[in-house]
């Protein structure tokens, strides 16, 4: 394939590089198949569910089914949910989880990167850390709301507290992993440790940093919700424990739904943050994309 | 030519104090293992300000531990590192290091890879791009000036090293066996250029490499050290060849191949030993 067209020129812009026609139209029938058959594998699951649980009135209320989950959600949107409009439940929640995420992936890489760097920090943190990152975190949720009662600080709190530790390894291991050559270059062309962190270090640890949003995101959706299932007055996960209770199926799915997108709207800021920050780094997937 | 005899101590005195000098130098390493390891062993080195220096010898006999003292990232364990003079503390000011390996920051575009030892002085952003540019036109890279270093070629890149060491105007500049990683054809190339940058500044060169040819085609010095662990100087010999030297050339001159003889005749028993050595490891181990 290589020998046929000059693919990667300079960064990923494929669309922009000249290939022969009937390359195209073979890329093209390609991304059409795997589209089809994406879509065939939606209508399959949620065909399948909706003829499964048809309209026994027992099943839709154990498992919810779509043409309800839809309607749930219209009525959400043009009716207001019991606690209030959707869109402040959402606002609340997206809250805790937006403002404990950046306080806990900036706490995360200043520790990680200040105990990667000076070593006797990371000889006197290492107990503590390893007995903290040991217990459930999720269990902090309840000290949290008892001591901070149930407003949007004891959700951050939760928040923070899980996003911390991901955010927090990945950046020490990231510290430890910088090319010796590259610091050693750097320092003999003048850096000060200082310079050496900010411009050799901070930059290398990033890809590791990167790599652990994605996965603290999507903990710190967990942790706003499962804070708001310990004891809120607003917020999706209050809409999700209130559903519960109320045997509404179709409403958990709906919140679900709605946390979902929330989360792939998230996943591909971060996408785009990581391309930015990343872009110096050559193609090398070896694998496919996901 | 003469097989110089090991002189101790500094120069002798009314000469201008060498540029490098190492006085019984030994070093030793803490293995993690907790066994100790000695890299060098009473080594001593005169360097004068201006002169490129040579170190050939076999694998692990202690080369390049012997720039990393001199560039200040170690210290010796017994003996004394004295640069313009001033004995070695922390990072030894005016030196350059140009690394086996790339050592260029691959988020940075070439330009400010380039500028990074005026910024890192405290040069402002313009007048460090601007001296930037110029010696990427001094390597013959005018125009990569925006690409990343995973964007050009391994001789690029190490044009890109130079560049970034010599911006520095080092009177010291170390090289540790720096075109190792490039292909024959590339390499030659890349000594003539190195000869012709030298020309400009004239910075005093230490070179280290396992290659005898590149050796006696580039410097004015060559020593030879013997096989580790401890290893040492074991002789030293100057290299007469006229310049300006065409590094592709010069090797079929019947003086060239004359000190090739002489010097390969004291490096090859080295070598032998230290690939009997890694054998003996192998057969132990095994």
């Amino acid at each position: 394939m290589a020998a046929v067209t000059p693919l990667t020129k300079i960064s990923g812009k494929s669309e922009t590089v000249k290939t022969p026609g009937s390359y195209q139209a073979k890329v093209r029938k390609h991304k059409l198949l795997v589209h089809a058959a994406q879509l065939a594998v939606l209508t399959v699951l949620i065909g399948g569910w909706q003829l499964f649980v048809g309209n026994d009135s027992r099943k839709v209320i154990l498992y919810g089914k779509p043409s309800g989950i839809v309607n749930q959600l219209h009525i959400w949107v043009t009716q207001g949910t019991a606690l209030g409009s959707l869109g402040d439940q959402i606002k609340v929640t997206l809250e805790e989880a937006f403002i404990g995420f950046i306080i806990g992936t900036v706490l995360g890489i200043v520790c990680g990167i200040a105990l990667g760097r000076i070593r006797f920090l990371a000889e006197v943190f290492s107990p503590y850390i390893k007995v903290l990152n040991s217990i459930p975190r999720i269990v902090l949720g309840s000290v949290f709301i008892l001591a901070f009662g149930l407003g949007i600080e004891s959700k951050i709190l939760l928040v923070i507290v899980l996003v911390f530790f991901g955010v927090f390894f990945n950046a020490f291991q990231g510290v430890r992993e910088v090319d010796r050559n590259l610091i050693a270059n750097a320092t003999i062309l003048g850096g000060s440790r200082w310079q050496v962190t900010r411009h050799v270090v901070l930059p290398s640890a990033f890809t590791w940093i990167i790599a652990s949003l994605h996965v603290s995101f999507g903990f710190a959706l967990i942790g706003a919700i499962v804070g708001e299932f310990l004891g809120a007055s607003q917020g999706l996960g209050q809409l999700i424990k209130q559903a519960q209770g109320t045997f509404n199926a179709n409403g958990v799915w709906a919140a679900m739904v709605i946390m979902g997108v929330v989360a792939l709207a998230a996943e591909f800021l971060i996408t785009r943050l990581e391309n930015r920050l990343l872009r110096w780094r050559p193609p090398q997937l070896s694998g496919p994309e996901l | 030519m003469s097989t110089s005899p090991q002189r101790r101590g500094a120069s002798p005195a009314g000469l201008a104090p060498s540029a490098i000098d190492l006085d019984g130098v030994t070093k030793r390493f803490t293995t993690p293992n907790g066994s100790v390891y000695t890299a060098l062993s009473d080594l001593d080195l005169q360097v004068a300000p201006g002169e490129f220096c040579a170190i050939v010898g076999p694998t692990g006999c202690g080369k390049s531990t012997t720039l990393t003292l001199v560039s200040g990232l170690e210290r010796p364990s017994v003996g004394t590192v004295t640069v313009h003079g001033e004995p070695v503390s922390g990072i030894t000011p005016g030196v350059g290091f140009v690394f086996q390996n790339d050592a260029v920051l691959p988020w940075k575009s070439v330009l400010d890879n380039v500028a990074l030892g005026p910024r890192f002085r405290g040069t402002s952003k313009t007048q460090a791009n601007a001296a930037a540019r110029d010696w990427l036109r001094r390597v013959g890279l005018s125009g990569f000036e925006d690409r990343f270093p995973h964007q050009l070629s391994g001789g690029m890149r190490k044009r890109v090293a130079l560049a970034q060491s010599l911006i520095n105007e080092p009177q010291i500049l170390l090289m540790d066996e720096p075109f190792s990683a490039l292909d024959v054809q590339t390499r030659a190339i890349m000594s003539n250029e190195l000869l012709q940058l030298w020309d400009l500044t004239r910075p005093a060169v230490v070179f280290v490499t396992h290659d005898l040819e590149e050796a006696i085609a580039l410097a004015d010095k060559v020593v030879v050290m013997t096989a580790g662990p401890g290893g040492t100087v074991k002789a030293t010999y100057d290299i007469d060849l006229p310049r300006p030297r065409v590094v592709q050339e010069i090797r079929f001159e019947p003086r060239f191949v004359a000190l090739y003889h002489q010097i390969w005749e004291a490096l090859r028993s080295e070598v032998d030993i230290a690939y009997a050595q890694t054998t003996d490891v192998t057969r132990a181990a095994s």
